[in-house]
């Protein structure tokens, strides 16, 4: 074993101090570490998107990175959008619309679907489908997952008016 | 599906990447984006012994207008490159080429940099660098050199640097007036990497073609220059009679592998497809431009 490093990481608002070996990929140690389970690890190599946290407040790929690399940095998971009967207005959408079946692709979907809520207009479903095209799911031909991000772009554009 | 163990170290400037590397003498790899490196390494494809992560060195991200070039920092994030006001503005193809690399989580992390020191064969940067006619920039411990794109994609994952070398940065030189561009990819799926790309830059004068660059990636072990292809276009209009031409010149030049996506031939079929299309997109864009 190499020797571990000290990291500073803050995740989900809470700062960890502690030592970590390098090669710990940053979704183990949201897990195992701080038990954090509700991040998913699918491929661990950056092709299904069920790992996809917020760094700094970018979608990335966990399973892509190191714990030790997130030393100083923010980190948000799942777990800070909401909980149980305190959804967030996307998690209540997904909710509402059956944007999810087993719910394993659903933290990176509703990670992904932050950041591209973010960054993108997505103007059309296209687009949408386009956004979301790095995250696999296997139950719900993803068309009720769009459904959902396009009926909260919907109420959003609704409030605003 | 866990990397083997290594050391690491967080390098805070190139003198300190360039140092740990030296001392390394060959058993180190940089870490960058880390999106086609972690893969390799969880797959324990690679056992490096030690990993230099150049991700805390300030000032290795930048996309800068330096007159006739634009310099990209080698720590450029693809999704800096995809929405940067600066390269939509002098070179509108690689904003749009951006965006068929990989996916938003993939973009917010991988590097430009990195993407031309891995080159996959079927990657878009290194066939933007080509056709753009890039010079990178790569430092060591014994100082810094330049190296021409013509020069530096040598075979499939393979690339002119040396163990103890780090590409820092990327200069594009800015198009001519009167340039238009074309890019085309078939990929089996949004955002994978193409079965074949072209992409395409055509300057015009007076009606006819000055000059035309033609770059392809996804068919061969590097990307490459069609430059039959590029001859045969200069001096006259793009036309019917010519782009039949400009095909099987296209096709001539492609030597693509048969894999579990592609055959051969329907990867040489595609480029020679995509290859028209593009020419005509440049075509159409450089008599706008010209107009």
């Amino acid at each position: 074993m190499s020797r571990t490093r000290e990291i500073t990481v803050t995740v989900n608002g809470a700062a960890f101090e502690g030592a970590v070996e390098p090669r710990l990929l940053l979704v183990d140690f949201l897990r195992h570490t701080l038990g954090l389970t509700g991040t998913h690890v699918g491929c661990e190599h950056g092709v299904c998107g069920a790992c996809t946290i917020l760094l700094d407040g970018d979608s990335v790929r966990s399973c892509l990175l190191f714990a030790v690399q997130t030393d100083g940095r923010r980190v948000e998971t799942v777990e800070s959008l909401g909980r149980i009967g305190q959804m967030n207005a996307l998690q209540e959408s997904f909710h509402e619309h059956h944007a999810l079946q087993c719910g394993f692709c659903t933290p990176g979907m509703l990670m992904t679907a932050t950041d591209l809520l973010k960054k993108y207009p997505l103007a059309t479903d296209d687009d949408i489908r386009e956004g979301l095209s790095g995250n696999l799911c296997r139950c719900t031909g993803y068309d009720h997952i769009v459904k959902a991000i396009r009926a909260l772009l919907t109420s959003k554009a609704g409030a605003v008016r | 599906m866990k990397p083997a163990s290594f050391d690491y170290v967080a390098a805070d400037s190139i003198d300190m990447a360039v140092a740990s590397l030296a001392e390394a003498r060959g058993g180190a790899k940089i870490i960058a984006g880390g999106q086609s490196l972690v893969p390799m390494l969880n797959f324990r494809m690679l056992r490096p012994a030690l990993l230099v992560d150049i991700n805390p060195i300030a000032g290795m991200a930048f996309i800068e207008d330096a007159g006739k070039d634009i310099r990209i920092g080698a720590l450029t994030r693809h999704h800096q490159i995809e929405t940067s006001a600066v390269i939509a503005r002098h070179l509108p193809i690689l904003s749009c080429a951006m965006t068929h690399v990989a996916h938003l989580a993939i973009r917010n992390r991988g590097t430009i940099g990195g993407s031309l020191a891995h080159a996959d064969p079927a990657a878009e940067l290194p066939m933007m660098a080509l056709l753009l006619d890039a010079e990178i920039r790569v430092a060591s411990s014994s100082g810094m050199r330049t190296v021409a794109a013509r020069d530096f994609f040598l075979g499939a994952l393979t690339v002119d640097l040396a163990d103890g070398e780090i590409v820092t940065e990327i200069a594009l030189p800015k198009v001519p007036p009167k340039t238009g561009w074309g890019f085309e990819e078939v990929a089996r799926r949004s955002g994978d990497f193409a079965l074949a790309a072209v992409a395409v830059v055509l300057t015009v004068s007076e009606g006819a073609i000055a000059q035309a660059r033609i770059a392809l990636t996804g068919v061969g072990p590097t990307p490459l220059r069609a430059a039959d292809a590029e001859a045969l276009l200069v001096g006259g209009a793009f036309e019917p009679g010519v782009a039949g031409r400009l095909t099987d010149a296209v096709r001539a030049a492609v030597e693509p592998d048969s894999d579990l996506h592609a055959s051969s031939e329907y990867r040489r079929h595609l480029a020679g497809v995509l290859a028209g299309r593009a020419v005509a997109g440049a075509w159409r864009r450089a008599n706008e431009a010209a107009a």
